[in-house]
């Protein structure tokens, strides 16, 4: 009595395994998921590869980390990665992926018609999708903005014990430097560096906002900041006394950096990541992408958030957003020798 | 307790993955990777190095000090609300050290509303807690409970005779204490300290939110910096082998004291004076306000204007997942450490001696060079490990087995092999003994390891970062989430989740531990 019983039970559990890679093929034919390694945290990603879903029917799954974690999560991977697409926040890290070789070139007439050429590898590896202007903030009722003009010029003694900076630690600073240095050269680069140390009101912050907080509460009167964390700050306290400043107009224009992803050397759905990148691109998702954290579209012909509108246009630098890549181990050194902690 | 071979094999085991991580940092060393070194050396390197030495010493010492002193408070004195301090002490383990630094930032910096305020009105000024001795203060306060806990069980599991002796002999208490029962919690002590030293080592997430260079900063600069992991890699094999000669001297002082009797009557708590008394509780509290009540109303009064946006369902799978990851890791540490220290009692071979130590090396590893130095290996041996939690619990046992092994090694090292060789000659077998003899002395060592292993899992974020399954949400990830692009007000919903998921736990399991006793 007790072996047939065994044998049905034997029978019936390899008959459900067997069946199981067959369940697995027919899944993955209809629509085959979109995998991004992310750097873009959760909650500015999320809503919108929901929406693209609900658009395409092609499912987006992702999980987030530090980008320079994921990209040596994708090296060690390799061939096995399940990763399709890399996004970050900065374009450094882009470049060093791409330079790494974990990235594929991917031609598409409607990113090169979306995305000003600045903003994209040269050698079509990834695209910029957000920009995020790095600029002067400074107390109005403190500074008149008639004496500001350049980041250089914050290095003049005028503004000794007057300046603020987040820490150089940060990414954001070592891709500004970088294109410093790209515009200036190392040694120019250098002694502003050294000016602004010699002008820090305070030792470096770990973050914008504690920046924008010490000139409000007066230990400074200028500062650095990528514009967001001012929109973020002005939506929680629309009378926060802090302004933006276009830095550089009258020459190489004001500092930009870019959210961006890349599609994966060993991508399973090239084809996915592709529509996802070239979705991202235009309209309505463009919009989302950039406003839902009060950055700039990289499509000219978005909708810019109306506080973000409310600071005014400006010029952003003309020099490509890779160069932030290719020179920020030298912006680090630079930033070394100054004493930029 | 364990044949020769199977000690052996066990030391081997637990030590295997360490020692992929090590050989990968050796590795390092043997790897060229330009001057990035050279240029850190001659720029950042002595600062950082000055900077980490100082902080290792005081946070061990101010722990050693803190820790100790409420360790005796609690386990030989009766004073106003002893009973809630026994477990309330180990509240701050809760907090994850970043999140402390992020509120002693925004509350005692320059531009704080306290300090706004007491500038304003009384034209008050203090040093900036973003310093070198504001990361000492943070770190502190956070790791004193290791001390606290481990040296408590030490100082409750001491005999009652040992006390009446030393009365017999004409010592008063005081004596008493500081001649016969500090010796006996010294083992437990430098164990715990030795824990705090290699937290402090391994630390990124409180010096970088008050921005004081390490050599853990400085690590990460080379890595994210300048896309340089190998000069990372190199740089924590330095961390590592400070952490060793850090093990090796404790091991040295602890065997120079180590006392193999413990047991018999359980210790009377002595009733203090009134103004003593008066004076510990204020002590406590004070530690405890600072370290724990301080930071939660901070905390609840970021948290209140976020609440509706960030809190909803998903919080539920969030808190399960933590409970969940950290209790399973715990369990699996303690198993492990368990099997570890007496493997390592009962193992004579050279070798096997010299790599024991090795196995707790991974507890001075920033947790992310950690976790990238075991995934690379490890999925690339067995590709089928990629996505599975396999990999994220046995990067968890790399990293925490130190945790875990302290207060299991320290619980041993009271317990007299003489015991043993007794209950051999009676012809017991070894389950017996350990059923009848070792385990109630040793329940109170095994639930101090359990929950420092607990809390720690709980606040992990780098590892759980890399190696989670897709969308396997923890409440660090989601802390980590909202303060990656500077949310902290947001964050602190998350947060104050952490501290209570791990509330219940801490004091349901220091409930335990009293009773082991």
């Amino acid at each position: 009595m007790r072996l047939p019983t065994c044998n049905r039970l034997v029978s019936t559990v390899l008959a459900a395994l067997c069946s199981l890679p067959a369940l697995h093929v027919r899944a993955a034919d209809a629509t085959e998921p979109v995998v991004v390694y992310s750097a873009r945290n959760e909650q500015l990603i999320k809503p919108i590869f929901d929406r693209f879903t609900a658009e395409t029917g092609i499912p987006v799954r992702f999980t987030t980390a530090d980008a320079a974690v994921l990209i040596e999560r994708l090296a060690a991977e390799g061939k096995n990665s399940p990763a399709d697409m890399l996004m970050t926040v900065d374009a450094g890290e882009l470049w060093n992926a791409a330079n790494r070789g974990l990235l594929r070139p991917t031609r598409s007439s409607i990113l090169e018609a979306n995305i000003p050429a600045t903003l994209r590898d040269p050698g079509n590896r990834w695209v910029g999708l957000s920009q995020r202007a790095r600029t002067i903030v400074y107390h109005p009722n403190r500074v008149d903005p008639r004496t500001l003009s350049t980041y250089e010029a914050l290095a003049d003694p005028v503004w000794k014990n007057r300046l603020c900076l987040r820490s150089s630690k940060k990414v954001y600073n070592q891709s500004l430097v970088a294109m410093m240095i790209k515009a200036r050269g190392e040694t120019a680069t250098e002694t502003t560096i050294r000016g602004w140390v010699a002008n820090l009101a305070a030792p470096p912050f770990a973050n914008d906002n504690q920046v924008m907080e010490a000139i409000a509460a007066g230990q400074c009167d200028v500062g650095i900041v990528n514009t967001y964390y001012l929109g973020r700050m002005l939506q929680k306290q629309p009378d926060f006394p802090v302004k933006v400043f276009w830095a550089n107009q009258r020459g190489d224009g004001t500092h930009v950096n870019v959210s961006g992803a890349g599609i994966t050397r060993h991508a399973r759905n090239p084809a996915g990541a592709q529509k996802l990148l070239e979705w991202l691109s235009a309209g309505e998702a463009q919009r989302l992408f950039a406003g839902s954290n009060m950055e700039y579209p990289v499509n000219p012909t978005v909708e810019i958030d109306p506080l973000v509108r409310s600071w005014g246009s400006f010029t952003p630098s003309r020099i490509n957003i890779v160069e932030a890549g290719r020179r920020q181990a030298t912006a680090v050194r630079v930033m070394d020798r100054a004493g930029w902690r | 307790m364990f044949a020769r071979w199977r000690a052996s094999l066990i030391i081997l085991l637990a030590a295997a993955p360490a020692l992929v991580v090590l050989v990968g940092l050796v590795g390092a060393w043997l790897t060229p990777a330009g001057d990035t070194l050279q240029h850190q050396w001659r720029y950042l390197l002595p600062d950082a190095g000055r900077n980490t030495f100082i902080l290792v010493m005081t946070v061990a010492a101010g722990a050693a000090l803190v820790g100790t002193t409420l360790a005796a408070l609690v386990a030989l004195c009766e004073f106003p609300g002893r009973a809630f301090f026994s477990w309330g002490l180990l509240l701050p383990l809760s907090i994850p050290g970043y999140v402390l630094a992020a509120v002693f930032a925004g509350s005692l910096d320059y531009a704080s509303p306290l300090y706004s305020w007491l500038r304003e009105q009384f034209g008050w000024q203090w040093p900036s807690i973003r310093s070198l001795g504001g990361a000492a203060l943070v770190l502190t306060l956070t790791l004193f409970p290791y001390v606290y806990l481990i040296a408590r069980v030490a100082f409750e599991s001491a005999a009652q005779r040992y006390l009446e002796a030393a009365s017999l002999l004409g010592r008063t208490r005081l004596q008493a204490t500081r001649e016969v029962l500090l010796p006996l919690a010294v083992p437990a002590v430098l164990a715990s300290t030795a824990l705090v030293a290699m937290e402090t080592l391994a630390d990124f997430g409180v010096v970088a939110a008050l921005n004081v260079d390490t050599l853990t900063t400085a690590l990460y600069r080379a890595w994210y910096g300048m896309f340089s992991l190998v000069t990372a890699q190199q740089i924590a094999g330095f961390l590592v082998i400070v952490a060793l000669l850090l093990l090796l001297l404790e091991h040295r002082a602890r065997s120079s004291v180590r006392m193999r009797e413990a047991g018999g009557i359980a210790l009377q708590r002595r009733q203090l004076p009134p103004l003593t008394a008066g004076l510990a509780t204020l002590f406590a509290s004070t530690v405890l306000g600072i370290a724990f009540v301080w930071p939660v109303a901070h905390l609840l009064s970021w948290a209140s204007t976020h609440v509706t946006a960030d809190l909803d369902a998903r919080y539920w799978g969030y808190f399960v997942r933590s409970i969940a990851l950290a209790g399973l890791g715990a369990l699996l540490i303690v198993s492990i450490s368990t099997l570890f220290v007496y493997a390592r009692r009962d193992a004579v071979s050279g070798i096997v001696r010299t790599v024991a130590p090795l196995s707790t090396a991974g507890y001075a590893i920033p947790g992310t060079v950690l976790a990238v130095g075991l995934y690379a290996p490890l999925t690339q041996a067995l590709p089928w490990l990629q996505g599975t939690l396999l990999v994220l619990f046995i990067a968890y046992v790399t990293r925490f087995f130190a945790v875990g092994h302290a207060p299991m090694a320290a619980g041993l090292a009271r317990l007299p092999t003489a015991l043993d060789e007794a209950a051999v000659l009676l012809g017991s077998r070894p389950l017996e003994r350990w059923q009848k003899i070792h385990w109630p002395m040793l329940k109170g060592s095994v639930a101090a390891a359990f929950v420092l292993t607990f809390v720690d899992l709980m606040k992990e974020l780098p590892i759980t970062l890399l190696t989670r399954p897709f969308g396997f949400e923890t409440l660090a990830i989601r802390v980590f989430e909202l303060t990656s692009e500077g949310e902290w007000e947001r964050a602190a919903v998350p947060a104050l989740a952490l501290v209570l998921a791990g509330l219940w736990p801490l004091k349901w399991l220091a409930g335990r531990m009293s009773h082991a006793t």
